[in-house]
């Protein structure tokens, strides 16, 4: 079963619930995080476990061939992204704007412009028990997150089989990199908090959720603060709300120093108990 | 024209509700931008007017003409996004997986795939309480944030406050460090880091760093919640003497934030003592 956690905006508590679910599950089941949020992955900092495994990451990008080149302009012509350009008798690639579509490679009548790898960033597996976690890293001047994200995705369909519970931390925001980490989820919790900006950026995720025909459902974070709109939203779009996180400065305290807090806060984990009932309930009704 | 960008790295660390002070305390000398188009919060606070909205197209997508189409597969064949499945033993484009790089469209024998320009948003010119101009913008569901509607609304932004002779332009920056965050940074003169005494915030306040000394931009820092963790506190501390960073002010951790928030209000209106006094002295600093 694939869960992903996303949230409209940042900091509602993705990250907090991501490590504290993953690794209280794996208390009792085979369970696999994967930190999606390539461009400021997190969950590493709460998850100190033992380098497994670490390889860099790749996206192909075309390289110029001046010998072979006639110059005859097509490659500038078929590129969408302005990432070749024609410069005089010099042809340019720009590496941070190329989508590795393969269109000037493929069509230059002449093969000078063959697909070369460039490093955009790195993956890490680590081990803490019965836990494995999954994290890549965009280097920083890449300016494109969904390649590295889907290239995490595939990996990680490699690497572990259905057996696991596999949690995805979706990078936040309703764009394309969050598209391409919940498209193969089976159910996605979004994580908000009960204020005017929580309740804006989780109906802009409700609709997303939607467009993408998913299952899925609301965990409310610090409730307590704020006010009651997002549970009465909820209610009235008939949204299941699996959670309700205590809003408790202890909890902000733990995270602060990169600490678990089921561990620590016990009505905390009172509402992971609920959370895993209610996800491995999908799991055994057929979700997965 | 001074253009100050606050950026956070990562959400939550209540860089809007720091932004929409300024937007409040810099009054009519200001145009403000919204550029977080991803979640753009800024307009619950500055209660805008939405006077002018236009409709923003940005990129293309392939559309297959199903008459024309002779079922060759040769642009299933090319495309490297798994974009043209079949569907009832037709080709048909899944508008989610395209990137509309055009590959397609060159190798269809008989013309049957067109690119159509997507409209990828909304974007907005509002007064607002504050007695100013906002720039703000909506982003299309699962568009993509390619930086360019973040540069629209900075331009917009920019435009107006020449048109109007306004000193300042302040700008809620995007999260992360892809385009539309390189977007929101290109051009700024004045950076200021929100950041918040976590792991995690120190881990971002560094990443997104590195972006800005890219750029070349001076920058300053406020540290949000800042007894929450004095340890880490000192830490940020140390980085920002490092880096040569100005530490503009500590904020302490309130829940006042929120209820500010609650209110539809920002803080120095809800506010009218600590949180203030440091908002008025942190804006004072940067302008
Ligand atoms: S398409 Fe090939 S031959 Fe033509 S200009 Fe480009 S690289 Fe040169
Ligand atoms: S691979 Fe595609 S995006 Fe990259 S340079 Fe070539 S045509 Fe442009
Ligand atoms: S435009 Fe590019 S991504 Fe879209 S369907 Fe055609 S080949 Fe695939
Ligand atoms: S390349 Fe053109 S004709 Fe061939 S399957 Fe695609 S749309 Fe149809």
């Amino acid at each position: 079963m694939k869960i992903a956690i996303a949230s409209g905006k940042g900091g509602t508590g993705k990250t907090t619930l991501a490590v504290n679910l993953a690794s209280f599950l794996a208390e009792s089941r085979k369970v696999v995080l994967c930190d999606l949020d390539v461009e400021e992955p997190n969950s590493g900092l709460f998850i100190k476990g033992k380098l497994i495994h670490r390889e860099d990451k790749f996206k192909m990008i075309p390289e110029w061939e001046k010998d072979k080149c006639t110059l005859c302009g097509h490659c500038q012509k078929v590129c969408n992204f302005h990432a070749v350009i024609q410069l005089g008798d010099q042809i340019m690639v720009f590496p941070e704007l190329c989508h590795s579509c393969y269109a000037c490679s493929e069509l230059c009548p002449v093969d000078a412009l063959p697909m070369i790898p460039q490093k955009m960033g790195e993956l890490k597996q680590f081990k803490k028990e019965g836990l494995s976690f999954v994290e890549s890293r965009l280097d920083i001047g890449q300016e494109q997150a969904v390649p590295l994200i889907a290239q995490t995705r595939e990996d990680l369909d490699k690497n572990f089989d259905d057996d696991f519970i596999k949690l995805f931390d979706a990078p936040p925001g309703t764009s394309c990199p969050v598209i391409e980490a919940t498209k193969d989820a089976d159910f996605v919790i979004l994580i908000t908090e009960p204020t005017p900006f929580g309740l804006h950026d989780l109906t802009l995720a409700v609709d997303t959720m939607r467009e993408l025909e998913k299952n899925f459902g609301v965990i409310v974070n610090r409730h307590g603060i704020g006010n009651n709109d997002v549970l009465t939203y909820c209610q009235k779009k008939n949204i299941p709300v699996i959670s309700k996180l205590p809003n408790d400065r202890r909890i902000a305290e733990l995270y602060s120093r990169g600490s678990l807090i089921y561990q620590k806060i016990p009505e905390f984990k009172k509402q992971l108990v609920n959370i895993a009932d209610y996800l491995l309930k999908l799991q055994e009704e057929g979700i997965r | 024209m001074k253009e100050i960008v606050i950026i956070s790295g990562k959400g939550g660390t209540g860089k809007t509700s720091i932004t929409a002070s300024f937007a409040m305390l810099g009054g009519k000398d200001i145009v403000v931008a919204d550029c977080d188009v991803d979640a753009a919060d800024m307009h619950l606070l500055m209660q805008p007017d939405w006077e002018k909205s236009e409709d923003f197209y940005s990129g293309v997508i392939a559309e297959i003409d199903q008459e024309k189409c002779v079922k060759c597969g040769n642009c299933a064949d090319v495309c490297r996004f798994s974009a043209i499945p079949i569907i009832d033993k037709k080709y048909v484009v899944n508008k989610l997986n395209c990137e509309g790089c055009g590959y397609c469209f060159h190798v269809c024998p008989t013309d049957a795939i067109t690119m159509k320009e997507q409209n990828v948003g909304k974007w907005y010119i509002s007064n607002t309480k504050a007695d100013n101009v906002m720039v703000h913008a909506r982003l299309g569901i699962g568009a993509e944030n390619s930086g360019k509607l973040v540069a629209k609304v900075k331009n917009e932004a920019k435009r107006i406050a020449k048109e109007t002779d306004k000193e300042f332009i302040v700008v809620d920056g995007s999260p992360g460090i892809g385009c539309p965050v390189v977007s929101s940074l290109s051009g700024a003169d004045f950076v200021v880091l929100v950041t918040e005494p976590t792991v995690s915030g120190l881990h971002d306040l560094k990443r997104v760093y590195q972006l800005v000394k890219k750029f070349n931009i001076s920058a300053g820092c406020i540290i949000n919640k800042s007894d929450l963790n004095t340890k880490v506190a000192r830490q940020i501390e140390k980085f920002l003497r490092e880096e040569n960073i100005i530490h503009i002010s500590d904020l302490p951790y309130d829940e006042t934030f929120t209820k500010a928030m609650t209110n539809g209000q920002t803080i120095v209106e809800y506010d009218d003592a600590n949180l203030k006094n440091i908002l008025v002295n942190s804006w004072e600093k940067i302008k």
